[in-house]
């Protein structure tokens, strides 16, 4: 298992990389801003370093969440933040927590997701189909869960995750878009993919790479 | 850009900017200031961590300070992410403070002008905010 700091600096690391490929994305249906104000969340969530292996998991991704929140400066940091924060207070709070340098089991973790996307839901105001990064965390959630109660191998578990991001993010080229900038643009915005969803499917797609050992 | 100062007058609702541009923010902050004076508790930030477009929520929690008013804060934000990250700092803060803020539905500049004037009157928070809605 890579360490907290690691699964961060994997997925900073893929944010930069994908940076001006967001900002594209965001170009077209909203303000052309999501790469560098994510760019800016991430980095300063790397730049915690250690002090993220210093927690427990959960303790470490609330940090990182505030971090996010504090950072980007645009929607994407109160919805990422949110996300994070959920995750975290989830994992924090199962009956047994896993310590600094511990993994939280499977079903911890899509139990956490789940409270995660909650945050987002109700801090965006938005849900399923309103084209935004919950058309990506929703299936990715539900692929973890149906992994989980199959008992797939973490291999295989993981390709699922990639395929539902992939699936999710897609989905949203048809969609019109119900909530931010985007959805000034009223059904203009159909035909374009969602920077949100994108940026979701580059983090799903990071983490699975750092869990793989593969980034 | 950092929020400005005033001096706080706690009798009145206090009225707090917040634009993704420090330029909206601050000449949203001159016309309400031309309109008051310094009758009410005002403070304006805009920008992102970097200065940039956008809005910080480190400076809206500093803008919330500057103009705390304990018979509340009314706040007017320009776009989504301004709400949200609002929404972040209000809940960084403690309950008692937290009940005395409302982020209003009104466009930021008409919004701030009419909130702060009906302020000026001495108004509570509710009727400030619906003045502020009831802008345009």
């Amino acid at each position: 298992m890579p360490t907290m700091n690691k699964l961060c600096a994997d997925v900073a690391a893929a944010v930069r990389a994908n940076a001006d490929a967001l900002t594209e994305l965001d170009r077209a249906i909203g303000d052309g801003d999501h790469g560098a104000n994510l760019r800016r969340g991430f980095d300063a969530v790397a730049a915690l370093g250690a002090e993220l292996d210093a927690m427990p998991p959960g303790q470490a991704l609330q940090k990182a969440g505030m971090t996010l929140v504090m950072k980007v400066g645009g929607a994407s940091g109160p919805l990422y933040g949110s996300l994070l924060m959920g995750i975290g207070k989830s994992l924090a709070g199962a009956a047994n927590p896993a310590p600094a340098g511990g993994t939280p089991s499977p079903s911890e973790i899509a139990e956490a997701l789940r409270a995660g996307i909650d945050m987002v839901r109700q801090r965006g105001k938005s849900d399923a189909g309103d084209k935004t990064m919950l058309d990506v965390l929703i299936p990715v959630c539900e692929a973890l869960d149906e992994g989980v109660s199959q008992s797939l191998p973490i291999p295989r578990l993981l390709d699922e995750l990639g395929a539902a991001a992939a699936r999710g993010l897609e989905s949203t080229r048809a969609l019109r878009a119900r909530k931010g900038r985007a959805s000034f643009l009223g059904e203009r915005s159909i035909g374009h993919l969602d920077p949100g969803a994108g940026s979701g499917r580059i983090i799903i797609d990071a983490l699975c790479a750092s869990l793989r050992g593969t980034s | 850009m950092s929020p400005s100062t005033s001096p706080v007058s706690a009798r009145n609702v206090g009225i707090v900017i917040v634009s993704h541009s420090p330029h909206v923010a601050r000449g949203a902050e001159d016309m309400v200031r031309q309109m008051v004076g310094e009758s009410v508790p005002l403070a304006a930030c805009g920008g992102n961590p970097d200065g940039g477009l956008g809005t910080d929520v480190a400076a809206i929690s500093a803008a919330l300070d500057t103009a705390w008013s304990d018979r509340g804060v009314a706040v007017l934000v320009d776009l989504g992410g301004a709400e949200m990250n609002a929404e972040m700092a209000v809940e960084m803060l403690d309950e008692s403070r937290r009940d005395r803020i409302r982020i209003c539905n009104a466009a930021v500049v008409e919004g701030a002008v009419m909130a702060a004037t009906e302020a000026s009157m001495g108004s509570a928070l509710t009727d400030v905010c619906a003045a502020a809605e009831d802008a345009i």
